[in-house]
C-alpha cells in the first residue's frame, strides 16, 4: 500500500466525520497558535528590550552609588554612606585610561516656563559628552559647551515635545526661559528620540551637570555613563573603576555595572521567559492530543466491522495500524497548519495594535510547534490504532 | 484443493467449553459447488471462517492447495486471505463512505497494485456483475441485490482460488437472490471453487454437494439433486434442537 493511498484513505475516513475530525482539530489549532502567539510576544518583548539598552550606546560602564546589597533606602536616591560626586568622576576619569567618554548625570523634575506658558518636564544635568554617550542628536542649535565639568552656566538644551509646546511656531533657540527659580538662555532643541529606558527623552530639559545639582540642591550624581574604548577592555575598566572609588571613599559604597551584562541578562531572561511561554502553550497541545485519541477510539469502535471486513480481505495488520495513524497525524498535521495560519494571524493583530512591540514567533517556536503537532497525533494516534490491530477478524466482522 | 483432518473449534462462553467443531474431516476439490447447512449453533459458520484463515482450528489439519494454513503466521495468512480467498457476506459490509467501484478496489489497495490499474480491474469487475452505470454510487444508494453484486465483485477482483459465502441471499428478495445466485454459478463454472453457507434450500439445491452439521459434526453427506433427504436430516436435527 503506498504513502499516497494510506492518505487518501485516512482523508476519505476523516471526510466522514467532519464535525468530529474538524473539532479534534480545532484543538490542535488552537495549542499551535498559541505557542505562536506567546512566543511571539516573549519574542517581541526581548526584541524591544534590546533595541531599548542599544539605544543608549555600547560598551557601556554604568556607576551608581550605593551597592546593591545596602539595605536601607534606595540606591542612588540618598540614604548612601559616601556621594558619588563630579570630583569621583573626573578622577576616574583620569584614572582609568580605558575610558573613552564619561557622562556624569543628575535627574530631577521641574516646571520650565516661557511666558505664560509652562509645563512640568524632566530636568537632565548633564555636560557636552552625554550627547555622544547617549546617542543623542540635535535638531537646532548646539549641545552643552565644552567647558570643565564643575562650572555651571545658564543653558539649557530642549526637548522636541517641550520645545513644542512652549514655543508653539517659534524657533526657541536664542530665547531665555524659566526653569524653577532660574533664567535660562535655550541653545539647542534635541531630534525626535522617544521612550529611552522609561525617560521621554523629547520630554526634557537638559542643563549643565553643575548647574543642575544646584537647582535641585544635589551632592550626589544620579549616574555616572563610562564608554570605554573597545568591548575587551571592557572587564579591565571595571575593576579599575571600582577601585578607584573605593580607595577615594574609603569603602565600597558604588555599583558599576556592564551595559552589556544587563543587555545580555535580560535577553536571557526574556529568552527563558519565552520559552516558558511556549512550554505553557504546549501543553495545550498535550490536551489537544487526547482530545484526538478520544476522536480515534471512537472511530475505532465504530468502524469495528469495517476492519474486520479488511482483514477478511486480506489488510495486513500492519497496514491497519498504518491507516489508523496516517487518520491521527493527518488530523493533527491539518491542526498544526491551521493554528499556524491562525497564530500568525493574530501576531499580525498584535503588531498592528501595538507598533512599538516587534513581535515576531522565533523559528525555533514555529518549527517545534509544527513538529509537535505531527508527534501529537502519532503518539496519542498509537493508542487506537494498536487497539483496531488487535481486533479479531471474526468478532469484529460481527460488529463485537 | 482442500483438506481438513480432524478439525476441532471449542469456544468459551463463561465457564461453559462450547464446541463448535469436533472432530470435522471433509475434502474439497478444486471448482467444487459445496453448500454447508445446519441449525443455527451447530458450528457452520466457524467452519467458513476456518476455512477462510478468519479463524484457527484448536485441533486438527487444515489443507489448503497443498500447504498446511494452521502454521502460517499473521502475515502469511493475510496474503492467503488477499490472494486465494473470496469472501461474501449476508450483510454485504461494503464501507459505507465510499463509492461502490472504490470498493471494488479496496482489496487492491491493500494488495498494492497501482491506482489506474486498479480502476480499470474493479471496472471490468463490476461489468461483469452488471453494475458498470452504479459504479460512482455510494452503498446506500443502491438496492440490497446491487449491494451483493458490487460486494461479490469486490471478492472476486483479485482472482481469488476459493469463493466462501455465508447467506448471501439471505437478505434479499427472491429476484435479487437469483440475480447473485446465477452470478455465484457463473464463476463457479469459470473454475471458482464455491462454497456457500445457507439456509435457504433453494440455494443448496443449486450445489453439487451438500453438507448437514448439527452439533459441530458432519451428520449428512449428500447432493443438490438430492436434496430431500439433506433436508430431512435438517428437519430432525431443528426438532431435537427444540426439543431439548
Amino acid at each position: 500500500m503506498s504513502a499516497r493511498d494510506l492518505l487518501l484513505f485516512a482523508a476519505r475516513a476523516l471526510r466522514g466525520h467532519r464535525l468530529r475530525s474538524g473539532l479534534s482539530l480545532l484543538g490542535v489549532a488552537i495549542g499551535v497558535a498559541a505557542v505562536i502567539a506567546l512566543t511571539a510576544l516573549g519574542e517581541g518583548a526581548r526584541r524591544y528590550v534590546v533595541s531599548q539598552f542599544s539605544q543608549i550606546g555600547t560598551n557601556l560602564l554604568i556607576v551608581l552609588p550605593g551597592r546593591t546589597e545596602t539595605s536601607g533606602g534606595m540606591p542612588g536616591f540618598g540614604g548612601v554612606p559616601n556621594d558619588l560626586t563630579l570630583a569621583d568622576a573626573e578622577a576616574v576619569v583620569r584614572a582609568v585610561p580605558e575610558i573613552d567618554r564619561a557622562a556624569p548625570l543628575v535627574m530631577g523634575s521641574e516646571t520650565v516656563a516661557w511666558g505664560e506658558r509652562q509645563r512640568q518636564v524632566a530636568l537632565v544635568g548633564g555636560t557636552h559628552e552625554m550627547l555622544e554617550v547617549r546617542r543623542l542628536a540635535l535638531a537646532r542649535g548646539r549641545f552643552l559647551p565644552e567647558t570643565p565639568w564643575d562650572r555651571g552656566a545658564a543653558v539649557a538644551v530642549l526637548g522636541q515635545t517641550l520645545a513644542r509646546e512652549l514655543f508653539p511656531g517659534t524657533d526657541p533657540v536664542g530665547e531665555v526661559v524659566r526653569i524653577g527659580d532660574w533664567r535660562m538662555r535655550v541653545v539647542g532643541v534635541l531630534a525626535p528620540r522617544g521612550m529611552q529606558l522609561g525617560i521621554d527623552m523629547d520630554d526634557v530639559a537638559v542643563v549643565p551637570v553643575a548647574t543642575a545639582m544646584k537647582m535641585l540642591n544635589r551632592r550626589s550624581l544620579f549616574r555616572l555613563l563610562l564608554q570605554v574604548r573597545g568591548h575587551a577592555d571592557i572587564d579591565r575598566a571595571r575593576e579599575q573603576v571600582r577601585r578607584v572609588l573605593v580607595e577615594r571613599h574609603g569603602e565600597e559604597d558604588v555599583t558599576v555595572i556592564a551595559q552589556d551584562a544587563v543587555l545580555s541578562a535580560f535577553s536571557s531572561i526574556l529568552g527563558a521567559l519565552t520559552m516558558a511561554l511556549g512550554g505553557i502553550a504546549a501543553i495545550s497541545l498535550a490536551v489537544a492530543g487526547v482530545g484526538i485519541m478520544n476522536v480515534m477510539l471512537v472511530a475505532v469502535s465504530e468502524r469495528t466491522r469495517e476492519i474486520g471486513l479488511l482483514l477478511a480481505l486480506g489488510a495486513g495488520r500492519r497496514q491497519i495500524l498504518a491507516a489508523f495513524l496516517a487518520e491521527a497525524i493527518l488530523l493533527s498535521t491539518a491542526g498544526g497548519l491551521l493554528g499556524l495560519a491562525a497564530g500568525w494571524g493574530a501576531v499580525r493583530g498584535l503588531v498592528a495594535l501595538f507598533p512599538a512591540l516587534p513581535a515576531a514567533p522565533p523559528a525555533w517556536a514555529v518549527a517545534a510547534a509544527l513538529a509537535l503537532s505531527v508527534a501529537v497525533g502519532a503518539l496519542f494516534g498509537v493508542l487506537p490504532a494498536r487497539r483496531a490491530t488487535r481486533l479479531d477478524p471474526v468478532a469484529a466482522l460481527a460488529g463485537r | 484443493m482442500i483438506r481438513l483432518e480432524g478439525i476441532s473449534r471449542t469456544f468459551r462462553v463463561g465457564a461453559e467449553p462450547v464446541h463448535a467443531l469436533v472432530q470435522v474431516s471433509e475434502e474439497i476439490a478444486a471448482g467444487e459447488h459445496l453448500a454447508i447447512m445446519g441449525p443455527s449453533g451447530s458450528g457452520k459458520s466457524t467452519l467458513l471462517h476456518i476455512l477462510g484463515c478468519l479463524d484457527r482450528p484448536d485441533e486438527g489439519r487444515y489443507e489448503l492447495l497443498g500447504r498446511d494454513v494452521a502454521r502460517l503466521d499473521e502475515t502469511e495468512l493475510s496474503l492467503v486471505r488477499r490472494h486465494t480467498i473470496g469472501f461474501v457476506f449476508q450483510f454485504f459490509h461494503l464501507v459505507p463512505r465510499l463509492t461502490a467501484i472504490e470498493n471494488v478496489e479496496l482489496p487492491m489497495l491493500f494488495a498494492g497494485v497501482e491506482p489506474e490499474e486498479r480502476r480499470e480491474r474493479a471496472r471490468r469487475r463490476l461489468d461483469a456483475v452488471g453494475l458498470s452505470p452504479r459504479a460512482d454510487h455510494r452503498p446506500d444508494q443502491l438496492s440490497g441485490g446491487e449491494r451483493q453484486r458490487v460486494a461479490l465483485a469486490r471478492a472476486t477482483v483479485l482472482d481469488p482460488k476459493l469463493l466462501l459465502a455465508d447467506e448471501p441471499t439471505g437478505n434479499l428478495d427472491t429476484h435479487s437472490g437469483r440475480q447473485v445466485l446465477a452470478l455465484l454459478e457463473e464463476m463457479n463454472a469459470a473454475g471458482l471453487t464455491l462454497v456457500v453457507v445457507t439456509h435457504d434450500p433453494a440455494v443448496a439445491r443449486r450445489a453439487r454437494r451438500i453438507l448437514v452439521l448439527q452439533d459441530g459434526r458432519i451428520v449428512h453427506r449428500g447432493s443438490g439433486e438430492r436434496i430431500g433427504d439433506a433436508l430431512a436430516v435438517l428437519q430432525a436435527a431443528e426438532d431435537e434442537e427444540r426439543a431439548g
